[in-house]
């Protein structure tokens, strides 16, 4: 299935391939911190409270907001 | 320069790569903090001597992902590389990348490679890599990078003598370029490098890209790029993205060269299956609060013990000083003045070790990042960070550790809105005023069954004082502007077992920050406090017993009662309570007298002085503190001699504790926020508003009571 969207509509256990950013400022930390346009990304986890959530990417875990995963647009 | 040049070697890494634990191994216990010039960020640096024979300076930078800074700390890192003229700039870099995870530490070697200083790559965390069936070609690595490859693990020591031998010989900085400056750039950069003596093609484009950074250079220097940049429409940061894209591009391609057997990934099942616990909707939280209570626990209990007999063997040596030295105004300055300050100081010395023995367990075992997933969300409604949580926490037992502990938080706002509320939790020491105070005016019955009313009221002033904080915070988060945008993008590290020598460092450095640093402080209003309390005008207390003798005649006193007597005049003659009388018209509205005021005087160094002074003032100085009930009858029967009635009513007893829950009352902390801070802006600003709060509040409850 072909649905565009991002990371932070993602559920626990889903995996998708990060397409691109919407936040200049943000995007640049995140690719730095491994989180590249065509690298595959696996939503993990939540926090109990529902954020921040905790991703797989690059070969290893990062978390990060919501508001930040909602910048980072994936396919499926 | 008389002095034969040591090299520098810096060492630089992504957080969580080991860089501590090879910084510990290379040099030891022979270490210090130092200051970079002009900025607050510390600088670690340490000896090791070199198998040629020569010692090295190693320079421990803060962990950072990418040459690009976006905290203070990082902007440091960026300065020290760029300014390869400076001071500081490193004779030879050490980049430590962790091997289980290469690729985000390559993309931080390619920028310092490209950045033109010589450079070697310790691969840390060798052992993981085999657990995890990982296999590398270093020879190829290396060749493909253009610089030494040592296999380390920092651990337990394997690889280090080999990297010792690496560093102690010369090496050249790498040929290659991982990088190249895009076509538009190339212009700007090569006027730069005619312009200023810059050394290659990737610094110049780093001065034109970090405008903030280039602080070392002289200001027409600054003038310089400035027009450079101007002159050429530069927008700094517009090509960032492209160029880490570009460099993860060329890293990926090394890394499908160089890796003969990729991860698999269940070695990371452990820190999985954690995770699914301590990250859970309940048992996160229940493993969180218990952790939360053990450390707390553990600050208030295991220290009691040594902090009692710190007391007892600075008193025994104060007063020992005193038997054997002539009397005079000089032994006096040692026995009250000097030692009971130095005594101030290292009584928190235990309650410090304890709190960062557990810190450092949580760092290091990689549990640290979870507390921070776990309380993000609620902290940040009040302008504070998940991590913001263990200060705050730790403030319940003092708020020394507590405030040295915000340094995990990398957010400027976040971290200074954390130090300024700290204090506002009630910590220990204000346990014993409040203790007497409640059992003043608050009747030792129970309520509906099995309330004790006490232990109610003392309840609800801890809970005062930690609304207090999260209010201050919340209205901070509204006052502080700042451009510095608040995200949370963190690694949540693999779990490991922590590093015992790493905590016993850990505890040292932060140990001796704290005697040296804030002790400098401490000792110094120690001293002034007691010139205050043993001095006045005139020759009231040189001949005390004379006018309490005159005074008492026609009482019959014992010995003992005497001594007492001359002890409260004494102080009500001093400077100190000079000061208490002066100030008596300001806390009359709160319903306080001047022998109250020459308390919060001598208080106002450290808090739980008001019982002993509130003893000595009573004349009841020889019964010693523990004898509660003593002083607490004493308190029962002072006359307020305007009504006739008690001194001490349920409106004076409430105020006195609620000025006591907001108030600073203590140098400690003013000292190590200074340290923190570095400078006295923040400091001045915390007492000015926690005695403001104190003072309105305990003004309205004693003007609704009475």
């Amino acid at each position: 299935m072909e649905t565009p969207g991002n990371v932070a509509q993602m559920k626990p256990g889903e995996i998708a391939i990060i397409t691109g950013f919407t936040d200049d400022y943000i995007s640049v930390k995140l690719m730095e911190m491994g989180c590249l346009p065509g690298v595959p990304v696996r939503f993990n986890f939540t926090a109990p409270l529902g954020d921040p959530i905790c991703i797989s990417v690059s070969g290893y875990e990062l978390s990060l907001r919501l508001e930040e995963a909602a910048t980072i647009t994936i396919v499926n | 320069m008389s002095e034969r040049k040591r090299p520098k070697i810096a060492l630089l890494g992504n957080p969580n790569s080991g860089k501590s634990s090879l910084f510990n191994r290379l040099t030891g216990l022979n270490q210090k903090i130092g200051n970079f010039p002009g900025v607050t960020v510390d600088k670690k640096s340490g000896f090791c001597l070199l198998p040629s024979g020569v010692t090295a300076e190693i320079v421990d930078l803060p962990g950072i992902y990418s040459i690009y800074p976006r905290s203070l700390d990082e902007q440091i890192v960026a300065e020290v590389l760029l300014d390869h003229r400076g001071a500081d700039s490193p004779d030879k870099i050490v980049v430590i990348a962790d091997a289980t995870n290469l690729k985000r530490g390559l993309l931080l070697l390619t920028q310092i490679i490209d950045i033109g200083l010589p450079t070697i790559l310790a691969l840390n965390m060798m052992d993981l890599v085999a657990k995890a069936g990982i296999s590398y070609d270093l020879k190829k690595l290396s060749a493909r990078l253009g610089v030494q490859v040592v296999p380390i693990n920092a651990r337990n020591g394997v690889g280090i003598d080999e990297l010792k031998r690496v560093l102690s010989q010369p090496f050249a900085p790498a040929e290659k370029n991982t990088f190249n400056v895009w076509d538009e750039a190339k212009a700007p950069v090569r006027e730069l490098r005619e312009k200023l003596s810059v050394d290659n093609d990737y610094e110049a484009y780093q001065f034109l890209e970090q405008p903030n950074s280039l602080r070392f250079l002289s200001k027409s220097d600054r003038e310089t790029v400035d027009h450079i940049r101007n002159a050429y429409n530069f927008f700094p940061g517009k090509f960032q993205g492209a160029e880490t894209i570009q460099r993860y591009s060329v890293i990926q391609d090394l890394l499908n060269d160089v890796i003969l057997k990729a991860a698999d990934l269940s070695w990371k099942n452990t820190t999985s299956r954690l995770d699914r616990f301590l990250t859970h909707k309940v048992w996160g939280y229940v493993s969180f609060f218990a952790i939360l209570f053990l450390i707390f626990q553990a600050i208030f209990a295991w220290a009691t013990l040594p902090m009692d007999f710190i007391d007892s063997g600075f008193a025994n040596f104060s007063s020992y000083l005193k038997s054997v030295l002539p009397e005079g105004p000089l032994t006096s300055l040692l026995a009250e003045g000097i030692i009971p300050g130095i005594g101030g100081i290292i009584i928190f010395v235990p309650q410090i070790a304890i709190l960062f023995a557990f810190i450092s367990v949580l760092e290091e075992s990689g549990y640290m990042a979870r507390v921070v997933f776990l309380m993000d969300k609620v902290m940040r409604k009040f302008g504070l960070n998940g991590k913001s949580v263990v200060p705050l926490m730790s403030g319940v037992a003092c708020a020394i550790p507590a405030i040295m502990a915000t340094r995990t938080i990398d957010n400027w706002k976040e971290r200074t809105i954390t130090i300024f509320v700290t204090p506002l939790m009630s910590c220990s020491a204000r346990l014993p005023i409040f203790t007497i105070l409640i059992a003043l005016i608050v009747p030792n019955e129970t309520a509906l069954g099995f309330f004790n009313l006490q232990g109610l009221a003392l309840m609800g002033l801890y809970l005062l004082g930690f609304l207090a904080a999260i209010g201050s915070a919340y209205i901070m988060k509204l006052l502080i502007r700042v451009k510095e945008r608040s995200f949370l993008i963190m690694e949540l590290p693999t779990y490991r077992i922590p590093k015992w020598s790493n905590v016993g460092y850990t505890i040292v450095e932060k140990t001796k920050a704290f005697v040296l640093e804030a002790g400098k402080v401490i000792l110094a209003i120690s001293i002034i406090l007691w010139v205050l309390a043993s001095y006045g005008p005139g020759d009231k207390l040189e001949n005390a017993r004379e006018y309490v003798l005159q005074d008492a005649a026609n009482q019959r006193l014992t010995e003992q009662a005497l001594e007492d007597r001359i002890a409260a005049f004494r102080l009500e003659n001093s400077y100190a309570g000079i000061i208490g009388k002066a100030i008596e018209p300001v806390i009359k509205p709160l319903g306080y007298d001047w022998k109250i005021g020459i308390a919060l005087i001598t208080s106002f160094a450290a808090r739980e002085v008001f019982v002993g002074t509130i003893a000595t003032i009573y004349s009841i100085g020889s019964v010693g503190e523990e004898d509660e009930v003593t002083i607490k009858s004493r308190l029962r029967e002072e006359i307020n001699p305007e009504t006739g009635g008690p001194r001490y009513t349920p409106a004076v007893g409430l105020s006195l504790l609620i000025f006591y829950t907001f108030a600073m009352q203590c140098m400690s902390t003013l000292a190590i926020v200074y340290r923190e801070t570095k400078g006295w802006k923040w400091p001045l600003l915390q007492l000015t508003y926690m005695t403001g709060l104190a003072y309105l509040s305990a003004f309205i409850v004693y003007q609704v009571l009475r």
